[in-house]
């Protein structure tokens, strides 16, 4: 039997509220309202919490723990992920994959940490002007982070799916190397995109939100900021209202928070549609601009072995190989793989009818390798735009211009390379035209006939980064380098919204540290206040 | 509407015995509607839109191609409207290709009904 920590913490008298049971509106009142329990708001709250605070988290998602992880994939995505993991980029040609839970995504992602890379601090600071972002002042923010949240090199064999990725590239003479991860006694399952049902994830969900709970934290859960209220250049509270689940309407009754100060952590399309919805000042048109994603193609190999890809911590090895060009110049990718589950791999796989079933029936021996694009940093990359939709429900719009689909090109022959070399059988790049091919040649000729054009290629992304860009110059970004919004006094905001480029690597770790930091200065400035 | 398309998305990947590939279908349609209600409330509204799209004889011939309402179409015709949809240069007609189909095969490949024609064992017991 596995112990529940949520379950436990419940019966010990953590305060929590279910705002979409509430039968009346509520009124509440705290130091500090923090909007998100992901990787920004997980670190706040526990910081803030434990400098004598009184917290109020604010989180859409339902409060599920373990016993509710049963490793099924519909289950978890209806429950634990933005619009039953579909949500998708204004045009459709972009699926998204975001958490919506206590916890956020590092609930439901699959561990992969990396602190910042040197060259995209080096950028922010030589391009953008950051001048606190250097590789030196985070270290400690980093060790802390990697230290709270058992941070440390896969030790285990990887599984075959990752392996490929690591054979291939060593055939081949390209770099690789082994992910560090953020898992305790980890059972080498392969479900975490399902919510980890060991504990082992060392998720906001199992460490800083029971953390702030145990200070006295209050969480409200399936509540959904629909506004703060701002007077003047000050937030005066922040309003909820229930929301039961993915695609409901939200509650009548509000829940209304007062406090001194707010933290904005909802994301990446969250934090900006907050913002947006409250017509927040933003005089100089920054808000939801130079959004980006990472966007993300993706390749099938058949092997000769079975592959099992859906069992196995399922991403332990990577390629930087090419990411290792200028900044400046055609994009670079990064190569990881992804787990295989029947859900996903049904739903990504192209086309319909035997040609589907055919590639399906073969689902063991599926080997999946996708590349992320970096992009923000070339002025053909200059991110997407979040939205409001009539409703008031934000959006992204996100064009895919053709430096970025030169860089998918690229990337569909990089990764069918790199399989070929690991010894696939055959390699079906993730497009509505690929046939699939037997030979590198072959699947070189074929990619280089595709047609890259939205929703032709599927383009995927679990990355959403910027959109509330930090900066030192309030014409060009929405907070400072301290979290702290250029025209309104009590709004921070700590999550992955405050990057100005993508991070060219998955971004917990940097979030994680950025947020410490910043949370750290907040807290002090309160206490003193 | 989805109990004609099922069949055609999922073709020789639904159990053979007639009986059991009937079940499949009603099982897929019911999951499908609960996929569909979990999107956001602008998407469930599009997909909302294109079934009465395709239910308006007008509309389904100019958009679909389809003579017959899509339960009297025959299976071939329902593949070839998928696939003109498939390689159509309308963002309309390609969104909703794939809504259609990858929420029939995300509702089916999330049976265990499913699996074993895949190879895929299921998740560990983890004896709790």
């Amino acid at each position: 039997m596995i112990p529940d920590p949520i379950r436990a913490g419940l019966a010990s008298g953590w305060k929590t509220i279910d705002a979409a049971t509430l039968t009346r509106d509520t009124e509440l009142e705290a130091d500090v309202v923090v909007v998100g329990s992901g990787a920004g708001g997980g670190v706040t709250a526990e910081i803030l919490a434990q400098a004598g605070l009184r917290v109020a988290i604010v989180e859409e998602g339902p409060f599920a723990g373990s016993t509710e992880f049963r490793m099924r994939e519909r289950e978890a995505y209806e429950n634990l992920y933005q619009e039953n993991a579909g949500r998708q980029t204004s045009d459709h040609a972009i699926t998204i994959l975001q958490g919506r839970c206590v916890g956020g995504s590092t609930t439901v992602n699959w561990t992969a940490s990396f602190r910042t890379p040197k060259r995209t601090l080096a950028y922010w600071k030589d391009s953008l002007g950051l001048a606190t972002m250097d590789e030196a002042s985070l270290a400690p923010w980093f060790a802390r982070m990697e230290e709270r949240l058992s941070i440390a090199p896969w030790s285990l064999a990887p599984n075959r799916n990752n392996d490929a990725l690591r054979v291939g590239c060593e055939k081949l003479g390209f770099s690789s190397a082994i992910m560090r991860r953020n898992v305790k006694a980890c059972l080498n399952l392969g479900y975490c995109g399902m919510g980890c049902p060991a504990n082992a994830k060392q998720s906001m969900l199992v460490t800083t939100i029971p953390a702030a709970l145990d200070k006295g934290a209050i969480l409200l859960h399936r509540a959904r900021v629909t506004r703060l209220v701002v007077e003047g250049t000050r937030i005066e509270s922040c309003v909820a209202h229930g929301i039961e689940r993915n695609g409901a309407a939200p509650s009548i009754h509000r829940v209304r928070i007062r406090a001194r100060h707010f933290v904005l952590a909802a994301g990446g399309i969250g934090s900006p549609g907050i913002l947006l919805r409250s017509e927040a000042p933003d005089p100089y048109d920054q808000l939801g601009r130079r959004t980006f994603l990472h966007p993300t193609v993706i390749s099938g190999a058949l092997m000769r072995e079975p592959v099992e890809a859906f069992y196995g911590a399922p991403q332990s090895t990577y390629s930087d190989h090419f990411l290792e060009a200028a900044l400046d110049g055609p994009a670079g990718f990064k190569l990881e793989v992804a787990p295989a589950h029947p859900v996903l791999v049904g739903g990504v796989l192209p086309g319909f009818g035997d040609e589907h079933a055919r590639w399906m029936s073969r689902f063991d021996h599926l080997q999946v390798t996708i590349a992320l694009i970096r992009d923000g940093f070339h002025p053909e990359s200059a991110g997407g735009r979040v939205v409001l939709r009539g409703d008031l429900t934000p959006v992204l719009d996100y064009p895919m211009t053709p430096y970025l689909w030169d860089a998918a090109r690229r990337a569909f022959l990089a990764m069918a390379q790199v399989q070929f070399a690991a010894g696939a059988q055959a390699v079906k790049p993730v497009h509505e035209q690929a046939r699939g091919a037997d030979s590198w040649e072959a699947a070189r000729t074929q990619i280089e006939a595709l047609a890259m054009q939205p929703r032709i290629a599927r383009v995927v992304s679990a990355h959403v980064m910027g959109g509330c860009a930090m900066g030192g110059d309030a014409r060009s970004s929405v907070v400072n380098e301290l979290g702290r919004h250029h025209q309104v006094e009590n709004l921070s905001i700590h999550d992955g919204s405050v990057f100005p480029t993508s991070l060219g690597a998955n971004p917990q770790l940097s979030i994680y540290a950025i947020a410490a930091r910043m949370a750290s200065g907040l807290a002090a400035g309160l206490r003193h206040s | 509407m989805v109990r004609a398309i099922a069949p055609v998305v999922l073709a020789s990947a639904l159990p053979a015995d007639a009986a059991a590939k009937d079940r499949a279908i009603a099982a897929v349609a019911a999951s499908f509607d609960r996929g569909v209600s979990g999107l956001a409330v602008s998407v469930q509204k599009e997909i909302s839109d294109l079934f009465t799209f395709l239910d308006f004889a007008p509309t389904r011939v100019a958009f679909a191609g389809l003579w017959a309402p899509v339960a009297e179409s025959t299976p071939e015709e329902i593949a070839a409207f998928l696939s003109r949809w498939r390689a159509s240069r309308f963002e309309l007609q390609q969104a909703s290709y794939q809504a259609l189909t990858q929420l029939i095969q995300a509702s089916w490949y999330d049976m265990p009904e499913s699996w074993g024609a895949i190879a895929y064992p299921g998740p560990p017991a983890l004896g709790r």
